[in-house]
């Protein structure tokens, strides 16, 4: 039971620090960002090159990855996004260019760094082991704690800052937002560059566990969707609720179900139809949007 | 008259391009061979290992002159398709090279692509070589798929013996992803290892294949404490966190698979965990390569910037299609002609020392001769490096 709720908390961590910066991107521009799992793979990258490959600090890796996502998700923003929608009112424009940016991302990521599986070194060495109940290796630990403190300073962020209050005025009422001063382009840029760094950050972060690899970006849109699903779309707390969720439950399930093979994910998927069919607005979710 | 004049030119540009381009390509004829399998997602590595080994090879070919079959050079041209790993789009990919006139292709990479192409394969007139381990895309009456490689259940009883016999290994637990190939790997290890007296002590386990943590997955598997884990079909991009994981978990027996790896993947994702790690190799080793096998390797590195081990083995396909067509020119289009001169087939092999040959083999798995000839080596991965366990063969 100890080893399921550490894997759990463990999965939970990074899973909802994946979806807060889909939900973000969702709550500021109505944009269902496909490409989202690409940004994720492409910060791995960036901390691999930096830490695994010309040997500067980890922090530094990580840093260079939130940097690099920041100003590619603010150019991403301004000269793709920004004017589709001025163009469209129509919501699968910025679908269709958040595909074909995960595709282009896709091809990026093989020219510049090949088809092979990357790892870094690690960060720190050992395993925690309780006596054969619970067993964790130290990084994991410290990747879960760092998540936890990114997580909970992302809330303060959006919480008492003045960014983080423009931001939400954003998310809760565009117009109303302009009509109060909010200089809504400079903050969708804002909103959208700091989506785009969260999930440069958790791959930067992930990269000393996981590894990072050309094909990791699809599965990993798939899985923040799933958690903003389960959380309700555009809602902060429902992305970090979703993502704990889906934690637990594969934490639970892969413990639990194993004998029985691969089910895991079928019933998570069951789950998750007969919870959207009851309240398709998710947790935290308001039905009108 | 401006308009005149633009479009006058116009065509005189075309008309010119087109020239150029033809002389530039004038010099021989182009033969065009194939591939459809994955080079996109999470396998990327195995169809891009074969794409990059075969544009490698081509271009090689055609700066030194081009491939002479009977009377006529040719320059190599490579056709790719990213099936995706989607039998659908291996069926698209397969129909794309029967318009193109295409007769000979490598791949797909996996068991539901090449089973879904063979009908496409048959009825077009369609030798193709997958990297997919079903029987019955070898065994008659199929006859146009040649496997490009050493099948697990060919490689797996050679590994379990060896470690049976030098290992004192007598428990094994196996671990796949739930997908077709890896799934169908793990039930011919399961097999083989029970008729050779092993005590399977899991065999039920399975995981997603976009997995990124395995710790949840292998805590039951390890809770067995098997003396021998094989991760069935396992990717080489799932491979090292496997490893790690297990390793983490405090799992000290041996660890072993009947796939491909790679040495610098292995180092990268799980350093010194990965040592002793047993896998079949590319089918070369530094004692086994020629001077021709080093050259391919530079040539593949100077082109895309670093080598993959896959292509030891992805290496052949080519190379035995050019040496079947050579030993008969008839079969340039017609396949009937191709399969008949396999049987009787036998060149130099270009990338061993000694007087290895490439030959076709297979009579004792499928009933006929329809698998390349490779050594099967298997490999033990120790600090950055592969060493040979030891060197077998298949048939």
């Amino acid at each position: 039971m100890e080893q399921i709720l550490a894997n759990g908390v463990y999965l939970g961590a990074q899973y909802a620090m994946i979806a807060l910066g889909l939900t973000l991107i969702f709550a500021l521009m109505n944009v269902l960002n496909f490409a989202h799992g690409q940004m994720y793979v492409l910060g791995g990258f960036v901390t691999y090159t930096f830490y695994g490959q010309l040997g500067f600090p980890f922090v530094a890796g990580l840093v260079m990855s939130c940097v690099t996502l920041f100003i590619l998700g603010a150019l991403i923003e301004r000269f793709l996004f920004a004017p589709v929608i001025r163009r469209s009112s129509r919501d699968e424009s910025t679908m269709l260019l958040a595909a074909g940016l995960a595709f282009f991302f896709d091809a990026v990521i093989l020219l510049l760094f090949g088809e092979k599986q990357r790892g870094v070194p690690k960060i720190v060495n050992g395993v925690f082991n309780w006596d054969f109940r619970l067993i964790m290796p130290y990084d994991r630990i410290l990747i879960c704690v760092l998540a936890i403190l990114s997580i909970v300073s992302f809330i303060l962020f959006m919480q008492y800052s003045k960014t983080g209050r423009a931001l939400r005025a954003l998310a809760q009422d565009r117009t109303a937002a302009q009509l109060m001063g909010v200089n809504v382009d400079r903050y969708s840029m804002i909103g959208f560059a700091l989506g785009a760094m969260l999930a440069g950050l958790v791959g930067g972060l992930l990269v000393t566990i996981t590894g990072v690899n050309l094909g990791m970006g699809g599965p990993t849109s798939i899985k923040a969707f799933m958690m903003v699903m389960i959380g309700g779309a555009g809602v902060i707390s429902g992305a970090i609720a979703g993502g704990i969720i889906l934690g637990f439950l594969e934490a639970i399930g892969l413990a639990v179900l194993s004998q029985y093979g691969d089910i895991t994910y079928l019933m998570i998927f069951v789950s998750l139809m007969i919870f959207l069919a009851i309240r398709p607005q998710g947790l935290m979710g308001k039905p009108w949007g | 008259m401006k308009r005149r004049v633009v479009l006058k030119s116009a065509v005189a540009a075309v008309a010119l391009s087109a020239f150029a381009a033809g002389g530039a390509w004038a010099e021989n004829p182009v033969l065009k061979i194939g591939f459809v399998g994955v080079t996109s997602g999470p396998a990327a590595a195995w169809g891009i290992s074969n794409q990059r080994s075969m544009e490698t090879r081509a271009a090689w070919i055609n700066e030194t002159g081009g491939y002479t079959i009977g009377d006529t050079t040719y320059d190599i041209e490579i056709v790719s398709f990213d099936d995706q790993k989607d039998p659908k789009r291996a069926i698209a990919g397969m129909e794309k090279m029967a318009q193109e006139g295409i007769h000979y292709v490598v791949g797909p990479n996996v068991d539901d692509g090449a089973a879904a192409v063979r009908p496409v394969a048959e009825a077009n007139g369609i030798m193709y070589f997958p990297y997919a381990f079903p029987k019955e895309l070898y065994t008659a009456p199929a006859s146009n798929a040649v496997l490009g490689m050493v099948a697990n259940y060919q490689s797996g009883p050679a590994i379990y013996k060896y470690l049976m016999e030098n290992k004192g290994v007598k428990t094994v637990a196996f671990i796949a992803a739930n997908e077709s190939d890896p799934l169908s790997q793990r039930d011919g290890g399961v097999a083989a290892a029970k008729e050779l007296g092993l005590e399977v002590v899991s065999d039920n386990v399975t995981y997603q294949v976009d997995t990124t943590d395995f710790t949840p997955v292998l805590t039951p598997v390890l809770r067995t404490r098997p003396d021998l884990l094989v991760l069935s079909g396992v990717s080489p991009a799932n491979a090292p966190q496997l490893i790690r994981s297990a390793r983490e978990l405090g799992y000290q027996g041996l660890i072993s698979t009947e796939t491909a790896q790679d040495a610098q993947v292995l180092q990268e994702g799980a350093g010194d965990l990965a040592n002793g790690f047993i896998s079949v190799g590319g089918a070369s080793t530094p004692e086994l390569a020629s001077d021709a096998m080093r050259e391919f390797v530079k040539r593949y590195t100077d082109m895309f910037g670093e080598y993959n081990d896959e292509s030891n083995t992805k290496v052949y396909a080519l190379e035995y299609i050019l040496e079947t067509l050579k030993a008969n020119p008839a079969a340039i289009d017609d396949v009937n002609a191709f399969q008949a001169t396999m049987d009787g087939f036998e060149a130099p092999n270009p990338y061993m020392v000694g007087d290895a040959k490439l030959r076709y083999v297979g009579s004792t798995s499928f009933g006929q001769k329809r698998q390349v000839a490779v050594p099967l080596v298997v490999n033990v991965y120790q600090d950055g490096a592969f060493e040979t366990l030891f060197v077998a063969e298949v048939d």
